[in-house]
């Protein structure tokens, strides 16, 4: 098992370790398997390289880099890097390579990260398998023969692998957090403002969020610290700084008052499979031997969350990507005149879901259909923020399912969308809330692949989520023993505690 | 507005509605640090928020938002918290494929404009929106459709625009350049925007019907594009309201469109119709947070804006006993604060409007307040005629100065009373016809001799006699 972002980051602070000899070991991770896990659309070993031995100047020259000095970052390829291809894993941004950097982009160089690369995702975050990707799909690196969960599959894939201990993802519906539960790692949606979103390529504007992934509770709580705090460049970000995550990650469950969601966690809804149940009761059951009381309560119009969702998401959607036109940057085919090579440009450029999404979202924002579809979600979105905030009068936290199952076989929901979609059902009411929530893992299911729990907040409960999430982490059965990987070539320092 | 207006078509009253687009005078473009600057090579301009690049995000203009304030109050309209929309449609100099607009909440609504002659037009709405790119199409007549290529500058994407729009309250070509005119005086004295016609930073689109004269329904209306000047749109109308007549009056019937005006050509031709617009699909944009100017920062604006055209006519008009119309050319050139003034030391006001009316069209130059006010007591107390105190007022907008000492510098003295009868006596003895006309007791024929006399008694002055002077003695050597 390779080190955690905190060792490593540690090590390198007191000059133990050197940045480049962590890297050169995870890129050794890389080497071993990201031809069977295709995790990255691109691997940046040069430009790591030069970061890296940057870190190790630094910290020669007396310089602290950050709290993050030398620890490998994968992000996904819908954040920006100035000068690196940026793909979406779509055609459609072919050849493109963004003049700036995206704000947390810019914040991991400050904290002294080393981007390793840019991981694979369902083409512009639309998806919940990672299969929906023009570079090829993702495999779970525990299973190759399963999906890693989308549409961060590449990030969560990347960090189960042991080929960084950290890495960003985008969450619109549960991108991050389906993933880190189908591949045994912690995933974070943090509060919506929480995380800047300048340079985040944008599928729906108001339900994308940036977030973390680690094996670790306390490394997501390090790289949110990191990557949180206002950005003036995002008009939706919160006017603080970031929390603080790390120091308080100790301070247990002690009278917390803790609701398990009915209607994403028990019969109240189908789907969700009985060995994820049994791991959802062992969860509540650690908590309440911590000192805190859990009951299950009921937040009724979670259950519309879904159908509201694919009104908006795709809506928002049909505006963001409009402007892949051909004009201006990425795929051009070319044809008569501007109309036809828009139509063009698109038609080849787009994949099938992306299309349908486009779709989806034109048609609810259309003359005469508005009120029906849109208008109507809308509502429901107040509504789930309404109940949202009565179950909090009464609790603390929330507590459910990340996602209906374990992994699936790669291929085994790509026929019908509907069943894909469902795979959100438990993550989605967190984004239309604008919520935090993150995935923890908590055992394994009865094929053995990993079981998530989600632990949800009220917005800006980041600091008590984490606390709950710490003692889970603490109390977990044994998780799948491939997560982390195995380094190659280098000797491990430590383990993930 | 329920006057009479001049019918473009005998019979047919011609309803219009103008939709006026100002580029907001701000630093920066309206959602990012680019600079708002016209002219420039193209695409040097920009940045990543105005190509709409990927990841690339909104940020609100600040002095977009105090200018638009400006023009709300400015305006007189309700100054409200609004929301930004996204409209979206495809065209290539769009750089997101959607404009941020406001739709169903914008900044500003419901108020009025007041042209010179004190009638008042009603504003729907002012509201804050960004501009597009700029298309040159290569090839095929310059038209998107046909053209080879077509090659996009996106320096003024972004740019702030207020868009106001007027009720369809105005009946004729003159009220609707009336409308523009009196608009671009408020936007260039509060230094919301230039107002320049001619660069684009001021563009707009004309709604036309027509009815017949008496008909309380307006007619089906159509929306014209593509007008640059004042005159295009006195032109445009012109055209418009004929063309839908002729419709009418032939039987058929006025379908809406939206069309384009043709300069070269002096017609309108329809770009689309009703059924071929677009349907924008307008919802908030989730990337901008509700605009709510607290009541501290519109009370602000409010203290800080100037006097206004219409509050200048108006105290023009009361300081010199006219009505505001004939304070409108006084104000619009900027010189009713010299008038005021003057007329405040004394002038007389009818004196100092015509004279600024007629002599100061290129400017006051050098010319103040007290000058001004002893040049019109010499006049109207007959120191000097009128033609020397246009020659003198002419002199202290060149240099300055007491205009008694230019007067005297110039040779100008008042004529004494009785040098200038005996003038006019052997006038009168040398033109015993005319003389004989002017007596006559016909009133058309006194004015005409009237005019001859005057006319002898300068000539035989050299400019010298004060024409009113000379009228008085004609008057009473005629009562005998």
């Amino acid at each position: 098992m390779s080190p955690s972002a905190v060792e490593i980051a540690a090590a390198v602070r007191s000059g133990e370790r050197s940045a480049r000899e962590v890297l050169e070991e995870h890129l050794a991770a890389v080497d071993a398997r990201e031809d069977e896990v295709h995790a990255f659309n691109l691997v940046l070993a040069d430009e790591a390289r030069a970061a890296a031995d940057a870190v190790d100047a630094a910290v020669a020259a007396g310089t602290d880099p950050g709290p993050l000095a030398g620890v490998p970052v994968a992000l996904k390829d819908n954040m920006c890097t100035r000068g690196v291809p940026t793909t979406c894993s779509s055609r459609i941004l072919d050849g493109w390579r963004p003049p700036y950097d995206a704000t947390v982009v810019e914040r991991l160089t400050a904290a002294g990260a080393v981007a390793v690369g840019k991981t694979n995702l369902d083409e512009f975050a639309m998806g919940s398998s990672t299969e929906n990707s023009a570079f090829g799909v993702t495999r779970n690196p525990l299973d190759p023969t399963k999906v890693p969960g989308g549409s961060s599959g590449g990030s969560a894939a990347a960090v189960a692998a042991g080929f960084v201990p950290l890495s960003l993802g985008s969450d619109t519906g549960g991108s991050i957090r389906q993933p880190a539960a189908l591949c045994g790692v912690v995933g974070v949606k943090p509060t919506y403002g929480a995380v800047s979103r300048y340079g985040l390529v944008a599928f729906a504007s108001s339900l994308d969020q940036i977030g973390p992934f680690s094996r670790t509770v306390a490394d997501s709580a390090l790289l949110l610290e990191a990557i949180g705090g206002h950005d003036p460049r995002d008009s939706t970000s919160i006017p603080d700084p970031a929390p603080d995550l790390t120091s308080v990650l100790d301070r247990g469950v002690e009278g917390m008052r803790i609701g398990i969601i009915e209607e994403l966690s028990g019969d109240g809804l189908e789907g969700i499979a009985g060995d994820v149940r049994v791991r959802l009761g062992e969860a509540a059951a650690a908590l309440e031997a911590a000192g805190a009381t859990v009951e299950t309560t009921s937040v009724p119009s979670t259950v519309y969350g879904l159908s509201a969702y694919y009104v908006i998401a795709p809506a928002e959607a049909s505006s963001n990507l409009a402007r892949y036109d051909g004009v201006r940057f990425g795929l051009r085919v070319d044809a008569p005149n501007a109309g036809d090579m828009n139509t063009a440009t698109r038609t080849a450029g787009f994949g099938d879901e992306v299309k349908r999404r486009i779709m989806l979202g034109t048609y609810a924002l259309s003359a005469g259909y508005y009120d029906a579809y849109y208008g109507k979600s809308q509502k429901v979105r107040t509504l789930i923020v309404r109940d949202f905030a009565r179950a909090y009068e009464d609790f603390d936290l929330l507590l459910s399912p990340t996602a209906p199952t374990t992994a699936f076989p790669i291929g085994a929901k790509t026929a019908d969308p509907m069943t894909m979609y469902l795979n959100d059902v438990c993550t989605i009411p967190s984004n239309l809330a604008g919520h935090p929530a993150m995935s923890v893992p908590f055992g394994l299911g009865d094929d053995g692949m990993p079981v998530g729990v989600q632990v949800l907040a009220p917005a800006t409960g980041e600091a008590t989520m984490f606390r709950a999430a710490a003692v889970l982490e603490a109390a977990a059965p044994a998780g799948h023993p491939l997560v982390g990987g195995a380094l190659v070539g280098g000797a491990p320092t430590g383990g993930a505690s | 507005m329920s006057e009479q207006a001049p019918e473009i078509v005998p019979g047919w009253e011609t309803v219009i509605g103008l939709e006026v687009h100002a580029e907001l005078a701000t630093a920066t473009k309206l959602f990012s640090g680019a600079p708002n600057r016209f002219g420039g090579e193209p695409n040097t301009n920009v940045d990543p928020v105005s190509l709409g690049l990927p990841g690339s995000l909104p940020v609100l203009n600040e002095q977009a938002v105090e200018l638009a304030i400006r023009v709300g109050l400015a305006l007189h309209c309700r100054v409200q918290p609004s929301v930004f929309a996204r409209k979206n449609y495809f065209y290539p100099d769009m750089p997101k494929d959607f404009q941020i607009s406001q739709y169903d909440l914008p900044i500003n609504e419901e108020g009025w404009l007041e042209l010179p002659d004190g009638r008042r037009v009603g504003i729907e709405r002012a509201h804050l929106e960004e501009d597009t790119g700029k298309s040159t199409h290569v090839g095929g007549g310059g038209r998107i459709h046909e053209a080879g290529h077509s090659l996009v500058d996106y320096n003024r994407a972004g740019v702030p625009l207020i868009e106001i729009v007027g009720a369809p309250d105005l009946r004729s070509a003159e009220d609707a350049r009336a409308y523009v005119s009196e608009l671009r005086s408020i936007l260039v004295s509060i230094g919301a925007s230039d107002g320049k016609m001619e660069e684009g930073s001021m563009r707009v689109d004309c709604n036309v019907s027509v009815r017949p004269v008496g008909q309380a329904e307006f007619g089906t209306r159509c929306e014209i594009k593509n007008i640059n000047s004042l005159r295009s749109l006195g032109r445009a109308i012109a055209y418009e309201a004929r063309r839908q007549v002729d419709l009418v009056t032939s039987g058929e019937r006025v379908e809406q469109q939206t069309r384009h005006w043709n300069e070269d050509e002096g017609r309108t031709h329809k770009l689309r119709s009703k059924e071929e617009a677009y349907d924008y699909r307008y919802f908030p944009e989730p990337d901008l947070v509700p605009v709510e100017p607290s009541d501290e920062w519109i009370g602000a604006v409010r203290d800080a804006l100037p006097m206004l055209p219409r509050e200048r006519r108006h105290r023009l008009a009361e300081v010199a006993g006219v009505d505001t119309s004939a304070a409108a050319l006084t104000v619009e050139r900027g010189m009713d604060d010299l008038a005021v003034d003057a007329i405040a030391a004394g002038a007389d006001a009818a004196r100092v409007l015509v004279h600024v009316e007629n002599n100061l069209a290129d400017g006051v130059g050098a010319l103040d307040a007290a000058a001004f006010a002893a040049l019109m007591a010499m006049e109207v107390g007959g120191d000097l005629t009128a033609t020397q105190a246009k020659t003198v007022l002419a002199a202290l907008v060149a240099d300055g100065g007491d205009p008694a000492a230019v007067a005297a510098s110039l040779g100008f003295e008042a004529m004494d009373s009785g040098e200038l009868e005996a003038i006019v006596d052997g006038i009168i003895a040398e033109n015993p016809d005319d003389w004989a006309a002017f007596t006559s007791g016909d009133e058309k024929e006194r004015k005409k001799k009237s005019g001859f006399f005057v006319g002898q008694v300068m000539k035989a002055t050299g400019g010298q006699a004060d024409g009113r002077a000379v009228n008085e003695v004609l008057a009473r050597r005629a009562a005998g």
